[in-house]
């Protein structure tokens, strides 16, 4: 994590903030490109979960981490707290790790 | 919700603002705490974490950037990642600035803290008055505990073995907190499963953090047309 990545970042998701609040305004973005921005929030979380619990490297591959997933989205599922999800799903991860 | 509230006081009326407010800057305060974690354990360090949280300021990029590093991916995609993740913050904007009036000054001001809470919180409300004042209550509440729970989790970071005890998985387990609420329309829902599929099935051939930014297309399928129907709930 360097100092670049921190600082482009910085300037990139605030000028995107400024974009719309201050650039567009009053004005609309067209409905399509609406639509599109707010499909891509549902596509790249999940792709996330998809990296963070089933790949390692360039490999596929299914371990502890699973587990933790099936906690964390039972948790969210039944409305558990979000504290506690996360807490919850690490905690099985680090079970399932420990006693394989 | 809509019901006109009586006109009874001219003075600040924060009822139904201040509590949810300091609800949703709790749970975010969760996040930033595993944000913190994350981030000196994928290489970040304590300024650089707090740089994250007080300069970027939108959690769901944050997460994903230092999610992709501690992969091994490139600068760029965990950049572009996150970004594109950060662009839906530019619809909020428009969505929140006829309420938001001011000079340059003041809405740029005003556009860091466009993010999903303050924008919901914004949006809920039923006069002028009440949007502005519970964009600001909010903005205040979750930089405040954003910051703060990054600083703890930044602090106390490195002194965790992050893969004993499975810490790991908060990076998946805070996406699908994230994207739980998002997954209402049947749309979102592909997006979704599409994401997913693209992220697992190019992943043994694209650099590390590629996938994540390729899965973006799936949006796509928003230009679809599909029978219209009422999307307000």
């Amino acid at each position: 994590m360097s100092w670049t990545v921190v600082l482009v970042l910085a300037f990139g998701a605030f000028a995107l903030k400024v974009f719309g609040f201050v650039i567009i305004g009053d004005r609309k973005f067209p409905p399509q490109v609406e639509a599109v921005i707010a499909l891509i929030p549902a596509a790249l979380l999940c792709a996330l979960i998809m990296k963070d619990t089933f790949t390692a490297g360039h490999d596929l591959q299914i371990d502890a981490r699973a587990v933790g997933l099936v906690v964390a989205v039972f948790g969210v599922w039944r409305k558990v707290p979000i504290w506690l999800v996360i807490v919850l799903a690490c905690v099985a991860t680090g079970i399932t790790r420990a006693i394989s | 919700m809509d019901a006109h509230n009586e006109h009874a006081h001219e003075g600040v009326n924060y009822d139904g603002i201040v509590g949810p407010a300091v609800a949703l800057g709790f749970a975010v305060f969760i996040f930033a705490i595993s944000f913190g974690v994350l981030c000196v354990n994928a290489g970040g360090s304590v300024p650089k974490a707090m740089a994250m949280s007080l300069l970027v300021f939108t959690g769901a990029s944050q997460f994903s950037a230092v999610s992709v590093i501690a992969a091994g991916g490139t600068a760029a995609s965990a950049v572009v990642g996150a970004l594109l993740l950060g662009s839906r913050n530019a619809i909020y904007g428009v969505a929140v600035a006829p309420w938001l009036p001011g000079s340059v000054k003041y809405r740029v001001a005003a556009a860091q803290f466009t993010i999903d809470e303050t924008t919901g919180m914004t949006l809920v409300q039923n006069s002028p008055e009440r949007k502005r004042r519970a964009f600001w209550v909010t903005a205040a509440s979750i930089y405040g505990f954003w910051n703060v729970g990054t600083l703890i989790g930044a602090l106390v970071g490195n002194s965790f073995d992050t893969q004993k005890y499975g810490l790991d998985v908060a990076f998946p387990a805070a996406f699908v907190a994230m994207v739980a609420p998002l997954l209402s329309t049947r749309k979102a829902q592909l997006a979704g499963i599409g994401g997913a599929v693209v992220c697992l099935a190019t992943t043994p051939f694209l650099p590390i953090g590629a996938p994540i930014v390729i899965s973006a297309v799936v949006a796509l399928i928003a230009l679809v047309p599909a029978q219209r129907k009422s999307r307000h709930s």
